[in-house]
Order: C-alpha cells, then structure tokens, then sequence
C-alpha cells in the first residue's frame, strides 16, 4: 500500500526538484512517401505526420494531468529527408520546400520542434545527401520548427572529413543566414558520430530506418532530484554517492516508463525506447553542474570534473537500466552550456573552457552542446572542432555531436541570448591556432581496428 | 478499479476532509483509504479514492478538486496511482 511518505517525496521531486518528462517523441517513419513528384511528395509528408501525430499534444496534455507530471515537450522525429527526397528534390531549394512543410506540419500539431532534416553521410555522399546538407543553411532560416542533423561517422565506418569539411562550412552559412537572430538557426542543427536511430531528444532526433512506421519514444530528465538527492550525502564515500545517483535514477526512469506506457497506449503506437538522462534547463536548480559541485567541486571546470561526470553518467545508465526494458537514445547526462546554469556560470567564472568540455564530451552522453564561438572564427576550425568531436566518438564507441553556434558579430566575452529553453551563453574562446590543411586534405578517415567485430 | 491518490496540504482549519469528502460523494468517487498528519499547523492529508463510477472526465475533476482547494486555501492534487507505484515499487 502506497504511504504518505512515498506520495510526498514524488511529489516534492516534481514541484521543488523539477522532475519532469523532458519530451514525448513520436518517430514516423516517411519511407512510404518517397515520391518522384515533388509536390505529391510534399502532400504525402503533411498528411502522414498529421494523421498520425493528430492526437499527440492532447495525449501528452491528458497524462500530464492525471499523473500531475510535467511533460515539458512534445515532438515529432521523421525519417532522414535526404532519404526520402531524393528522387523528387534535384536541387537545395527542392529540400528547402519539404522543409516548409515538415514546419507547417509541426505548427499545425502543435509541437515544439520536429527533427528528421537529416543525412547520414557517415561513410559517403550521395547527391540527395550534398544537396540536403547545401539546403540547411536556408531550411533553417525559412522554418521555425525544423530541425537538422548530420551524421559524419562511425566506429564501423569512420569518418567522412568531406562531409567534417562541409558541415564547417554550412555551421558558418547556418549563423550567417540567422545572423539578425544571434545566429539561432545554429541551435537547430547537430552533427553527429554514431547517431542513435531512437533519440528523441532535439535537434538531433531523427527517426531511423531500423525503426517501425511509427514509435513513441521518452526522454526524462531530473537534475534536480539528483542534486537534491545528493545534498543528503554529503561528506559521504563515493560507494554511498553512486549507490544514491542510482536510486534516484531508478524513481526517475520509473515516471518516465509509466509515461511511456500510457501514451503508446493512448496513441495506439508502439512504445519504442526511454531515454534516461540528466538534461538540464536554463532554470535554477535544474543544473547537472550543479550535481558536479554538490559532489565538492569548487566549480565545474576544476579538475575532477571528469572523473564526477564519468561516475554521474554511468550510474544513471545502471539505476535506469533496471527500470525500464528498452532504453535507449542518448542515455545519460548531457552538458549543454547555454541550458544550464551552473555551466554558463562556470564559462563566465573562467573555470571551463572549451578544451575541458572536450574532455568532458568522453565520458558524457552526447557532445559539444550549444557553445556559443566568435562569428570570426573560420570554418576550417569549426570542421576541426567537429572532427576532434567525431574521433572521440569513433574511437570510444559512443555518439558524440556538436552543436556550435559562431554568432556572427559577437566576440569573446559578449552574451548571447536564445530564449526558452535554449537559455543563454557567453562567446568562448576558441584556440586561435588554424587547421585548414588538414581539414582540406579530405577523403575518409578509416575506421579504428576494433571496429572489425563480426 | 481505478485509484487514484489525492493529496490536501494546507494550513489547517475546520471542515477540511468535510469539504473533500462531499465533493467526492457528489460525484461517485469512493473513499477506500484516509491518512492524514498535522505537522507545525500544516495539515497534510492523503486520500486513496476509486474514480470507477466518476461520470464526469478526469480533467474535470482534477480542475474542480483544485478549485475547491484554493476555496478552503489548501493544495488539493490527484494523481493516478500508478506514479506512485511505479516510482517505488520494483
């Protein structure tokens, strides 16, 4: 029988700790609009997303209400578009009008974001990937919900340093064209080595073509309540410190299975994955620095700063393991800097810098999130950043991604500012020393030798 | 049989539960379980109830029970059961 005690302390973790349900995602499968005829394409894109995704903001919205947990977004994952749009779209400005619709479709479902403009380029191109990766710059100035990812690598495959040399580019291209807008468009575009196929979490999330026709996948997330949780414990050993990030993974993954379950049925879609990580906010007290320092750092940055994430990382994968069947995703705690509080104070404290957010990007879920970079920075040193990125993904097995944002006219030291949930971010310095020679050398880095499993 | 838990926490005073209860009656919910605690003044109840006979939508009564309780100036939430059961029952 359920106790008091139980039903306070949930309902503690939701008010004051912020516990939520980061995202419902609903992953469609467009593989069945691929048409030669652009505007039937266009059409069967809108009518699939909308007939399948039509009850999904009032679902979410139900659940919301009857277990009292926030569920902060709802959205929409597709097929990667440079898949399905080939055989109509010939040239950027074609890919560019499916764009338009994947938003108007998104603004007509009421969702936050859609992901899906994608390419998985991660062992060559073909000439509907280059033409889809040339479209993002102005998919993502003339849309407001679209998202766009990039796959560059792989542990199977390497990494494709053509593609690393155009991504510069197109990040550049990217800022420049939303350049009026703090160079927003950058927010919405990843890239990526190792891209799960069952992400929901945005910008990145795509749905793969492992996947079904149509899949509900969650994300929750928690910082609080690990902080909280941890504030109990101070002092103590790092056996208590893990044995406590694991219970409170647990209670946390819990919610979100329970979540899962009632919108998959509600929604007659199968329930795809969990995904449980720690993503932050911008809002106080909703920080995964936060739960590096309550671990007796004086600030994120300092060193120990690996070491915390590494342990924080694996021991929410193994408390959330065991409460759900299928989790997958990004799994894991993700350092964004400009939507988390303790990060951008520890930018603006000089204790983190870009160097130690690589480091930190090796034991962490995803990668180099939303830092903010001067717009002078050149594009060959955006594609050796993206590179660095990708090796540590392919090496270690891991997905990695970069979502670097060159705000066009800003320098090191000014604030930018993204709104929402994106927050805010001071402009980091990046190593001044160029890479272009080696950027331009292009071709494919082979894989690693331990990528020769079969 | 549908649960659902209804927590009321609130500065204490007269005719609380009194309140609850008709509203409950009022609408075909049935109480199954009482637990209530008065901390530093601070009235903390939790209610296991049956909505298997509600007629009216769920919504509507997670919105009237709110209601009601900035009318007596405590916090009435209800929740389904399973968020409690599954967060700390392997």
């Amino acid at each position: 029988m359920i106790n008091i005690f139980e039903v306070n302390e949930t309902n503690k973790m939701i008010e004051q700790e912020k516990l939520d349900v980061r995202t419902i995602t609903l992953g469609i499968s467009l593989l069945d609009c691929a048409d030669s005829n652009l505007d039937s394409l266009n059409k069967k894109i809108y009518s699939k997303i909308t007939t399948l995704a039509k009850n999904l903001v009032s679902t979410g919205k139900e659940i919301e209400r009857e277990y009292g947990i926030p569920i902060v977004n709802t959205r929409i994952s597709v097929t990667p578009i440079s898949l399905i749009a080939g055989q109509a779209c010939k040239t950027p400005e074609n890919f560019v009008s499916v764009a338009k619709t994947l938003d108007k479709a998104a603004y007509d479902m009421g969702v936050n974001f859609l992901g899906g403009y994608s390419a998985i380029v991660s062992k060559g191109m073909t000439p509907a990937d280059e033409n889809l990766i040339r479209s993002i710059p102005m998919a993502l100035s003339s849309t407001e919900w679209v998202c766009s990812s990039v796959n560059i690598g792989s542990t199977k495959t390497g990494i494709n340093m053509d593609a690393v040399k155009l991504m510069g580019t197109i990040v550049k291209e990217t800022a420049e064209a939303t350049k009026e807008n703090n160079s927003f468009g950058c927010t919405k575009l990843v890239i990526f080595c190792n891209a799960p196929d069952d992400n929901p979490f945005m910008a990145g999330a795509f749905h793969g073509v492992s996947e079904a026709d149509a899949v509900i996948n969650v994300g929750v997330s928690g910082p609080g309540v690990v902080k909280h949780a941890l504030e109990g414990v101070r002092g103590q050993d790092f056996e208590v410190l893990c044995e406590t990030v694991k219970k409170t993974a647990f209670k946390v993954t819990r919610a979100g299975q329970l979540v899962a379950q009632a919108a998959s049925e509600r929604l007659n879609i199968p329930f795809g994955i969990v995904d449980l990580s720690l993503a932050p906010t911008p809002s106080v007290g909703d920080s995964v620095a936060e739960i590096l320092e309550e671990m007796g750092l004086e600030s994120v940055g300092a060193p120990g700063t690996t070491a915390a994430l590494a342990l924080l990382n694996d021991q929410v994968k193994k408390g959330g393991v065991m409460a759900s069947s299928f989790v997958g995703g990004l799994s894991g705690a993700f350092i964004p800097v400009s939507e988390d509080q303790g990060m951008i104070d520890a930018v603006n404290r000089g204790a983190l810098t870009l160097e130690k957010l690589e480091a930190m990007t090796c034991v962490c879920s995803v990668g180099l999130d939303m830092i903010a970079i001067p717009g002078s920075t050149p594009a060959s040193t955006i594609s050796g950043i993206i590179a660095d990125e990708a090796a540590i993904g392919m090496i270690n097995q891991k997905t990695t991604a970069v979502r670097l944002i060159p705000v066009i006219g800003k320098e090191v030291g000014d604030m930018v500012e993204f709104g929402g949930l994106l927050g805010h971010a001071p402009v980091q310095q990046v190593n001044k020393f160029g890479c272009s020679d080696f950027i331009n050398r292009g071709g494919r880095i082979p894989p690693p030798i331990h990528s020769f499993r079969n | 049989m549908k649960k659902t838990i209804i927590t009321v926490v609130g500065k204490d005073t007269v005719g609380i539960i009194a309140k609850v209860c008709t509203y409950l009656a009022n609408n075909q919910v049935n109480v199954e379980d009482i637990s209530q605690t008065i901390v530093q003044g601070y009235f903390n109840m939790m209610m296991i109830v049956d909505t298997e006979r509600l007629e009216k939508s769920y919504s509507d009564m997670v919105t009237d029970l709110e209601n009601l309780g900035n009318e007596i100036g405590v916090k009435i939430r209800c929740q389904r059961e399973e968020i409690f059961t599954n967060m700390h029952r392997i």
